[in-house]
């Protein structure tokens, strides 16, 4: 009977116990859409550092990824690429030269990392070519083909068909050049990475560097799933002589990124809740000025405190749980909805485009998120129904009884 | 046989500057089966006395001897259970749960108590209708008239079949056919039940009715007649 008599209570005061909810179902729906829109944020950076700029996992010979020294090279590349592909969760792999080197066009010429690469393997491993926006993807017919990101073509002052010369280093440390003819440009959302790589094919860049073309500075791989471990542990076996390492490993910071994302959005819904327990406690306060005379009388009838106390804490707990779990499905509605339908922040395109990320967001349900929030929602509610509780139960009731 | 004996009863409010005599030395015993009215002008001490007897309030001295317990000698828990078990109350301000219907608002007590469902449904009925409110079981206080609530307040106090009924101005705020009317049935419950009630009271009407009038002036018994 208690349980039920704290729950009409509860609608006493529509208005007011309507207001406090709103509040809490706001609080609690902005917490876990803003976590999940930062989720789905971070999601997309790290799935276009894994798909666009650096695959699951990277093979190298030890030392080239302190100094991208041209000679560090991983011989017999080919063999290993076949063997790789043959280890389980192993989707596809491919393998890349890398230089990093001068590209010059008629009018101007910059410092970028060229990267020579198999086009039907790389096709498999990355998605650059489906980031063309003019022109094609590198294939095996043209002669000396180029891909240069729009970026890149712009400041170079160069389109389609152009050609642009690329100027390397030789096997015997000679300085060598060769004539490529831009097939597309690209576009993805990191301005950085754009500006600064350029894809020719592997076979050319051999040629041009005198390599016999069974040699490659990495070798990309990519797996059936994000999770890295146990790939990277087998292939490491496999390869003790090579550097096998996961994305994680290679870019610790979007690692880092996801961690330290749940730690703000955690911190964040913490400050919300803060703010909503003192919206809480005054309201219950209010309640127990306004029953002091009822709370007298229940007393005097038998009611004892311990009752009279958990009834304030259970109006209090339905008052933060009904906010809470109607913020909680309101925003995983809209989760879902925009999970689908993503959100375009167009006018924000350059800015998230210079730090890497998309302008197109897909948020993401997080099951923990909405478990740890509602288990921090009751807590919430029962630190804020002690201090009203606790008034209750200091009342003497032949005083309360006489209270109007 | 004895069913409330005070004894030396003493209630001195704000001792350090002026002290108020509230209840000046009482000594009275209530029979069971009584139908008492304790009168007198406002604080001569009459809801003092009834606060006291109640256990809601702790005298200053003296003992409240209620079917042998002390209720001085016992802690604030006890007490809140000892009303429970033993005294029905029923106040000036009709004090009906707002959010409960009549039925719900008789049963509370038997809930507390831990009575089982049947009991407690069975017992209800029983109360309402010998108050006359059978057909309004499941109306909320703010459906019914003032004698109504009133009613409703008398059926809760006997619901869990108290040893008294300790009623703190039942009439104040009742127009004279509420009043006869509730008056009639405490008197029936009174005659043929024997149930104890005790009364504060301005209301000459309750005191026409009561078998024994007890007239206070500043906190001390200054007549105490039986009819």
């Amino acid at each position: 009977m208690i349980p039920s008599f704290a729950w009409r209570n509860l609608w006493r005061n529509k208005l007011r116990s309507s207001i406090i909810i709103a509040a809490v179902t706001l609080g609690i729906f902005a917490g876990i859409f803003l976590t999940a829109f930062t989720k789905g944020m971070i999601n997309s950076r790290i799935q276009s550092i894994i798909s666009t700029e650096m695959s699951h996992i990277q093979i190298h010979q030890p030392g080239f990824l302190d100094n991208d020294q041209f000679s560090i090279l991983i011989q017999n590349a080919d063999s290993i690429v076949n063997l790789v592909r043959k280890t389980p969760g192993v989707v596809a792999s491919s393998k890349r030269i890398i230089i990093n080197s001068m590209v010059a066009s008629a009018e101007t010429g910059t410092g970028v990392k060229i990267i020579g690469i198999d086009p039907v393997n790389e096709r498999k491993v990355t998605d650059l070519s489906s980031k063309i926006i003019t022109g094609k993807y590198i294939d095996s017919t043209d002669r000396n083909p180029v891909v240069i990101s729009e970026q890149l073509a712009q400041k170079l002052k160069v389109s389609v068909k152009n050609k642009i010369i690329i100027t390397v280093q030789d096997i015997n440390k000679n300085i060598t050049g060769g004539a490529f003819r831009v097939v597309g440009t690209y576009r993805t959302d990191n301005i950085m990475f754009d500006e600064a790589n350029i894809f020719v094919r592997g076979t050319d860049l051999s040629r041009l560097t005198g390599l016999n073309g069974n040699e490659a500075h990495e070798i990309a791989i990519l797996l059936n799933t994000n999770e890295t471990f146990d790939v990277t542990k087998t292939l490491s076996g496999e390869f003790p002589n090579l550097e096998v390492k996961s994305w994680q490993q290679l870019s610790p910071e979007a690692g880092y990124l996801v961690s330290a994302m749940n730690q703000y959005m955690f911190i964040f819904i913490i400050v919300i809740l803060i703010a909503l327990c003192f919206g809480i406690i005054n309201t219950m306060l209010m309640v127990i000025m306004e029953r002091i005379h009822e709370l007298g009388m229940l007393m005097a009838i038998g009611m004892n405190r311990m009752r009279v106390f958990t009834m304030i804490m259970l109006e209090t707990v339905y008052l933060s749980l009904t906010g809470g779990i109607t913020g909680l499905i309101l925003g995983y509605a809209a989760i879902r909805y925009f999970e689908k339908a993503g959100i375009n922040l167009y006018f924000w395109k350059e800015a998230f485009s210079e730090i890497g990320y998309s302008s197109f967001i897909y948020p993401v349900v997080d099951s923990k998120t909405m478990v740890v929030t509602a288990i921090l929602v009751i807590i919430a509610g029962v630190i804020s129904a002690l201090y009203p509780a606790y008034k209750a139960l200091k009342l003497n009731p032949s005083e309360a009884i006489r209270t109007q | 046989m004895n069913i409330i004996e005070i004894k030396d009863l003493f209630k001195v409010y704000d001792e350090k500057s002026l002290p108020i005599h509230a209840v000046n030395g009482v000594n009275l015993t209530i029979q069971a089966g009584e139908f008492t009215a304790i009168v007198g002008p406002s604080g001569s001490g009459k809801t003092t006395l009834l606060n006291i007897v109640g256990g809601l309030d702790d005298p200053t001295s003296g003992d409240v001897i209620i079917d042998g317990v002390n209720i001085n000698e016992l802690s604030s828990r006890q007490k809140t259970d000892f009303r429970m078990r033993n005294i029905g109350f029923v106040f000036q301000a009709y004090n009906l749960i707002p959010v409960f219907t009549s039925q719900e608002n008789v049963e509370f007590i038997m809930h507390l108590q831990g009575k089982p469902k049947e009991e407690r449904e069975n017992r209800t009925k029983e109360m309402l209708e010998a108050v006359g409110l059978g057909d309004r079981m499941n109306s909320r206080p703010n459906k019914l008239s003032g004698g109504q609530q009133q009613r409703v307040a008398v059926a809760r106090a006997l619901a869990s079949k108290p040893k008294f009924i300790l009623a703190d101005e039942p009439t104040a705020n009742l127009d004279s056919k509420s009043t006869e009317n509730l008056l009639e049935i405490m008197e029936k419950l009174n005659s043929e039940e024997n149930i104890t009630f005790i009364f504060s009271t301005h209301d000459q009407r309750v005191v026409n009715k009561a078998k024994r009038v007890i007239t206070l002036q500043d906190g001390a018994i200054i007549s105490d007649i039986s009819k």
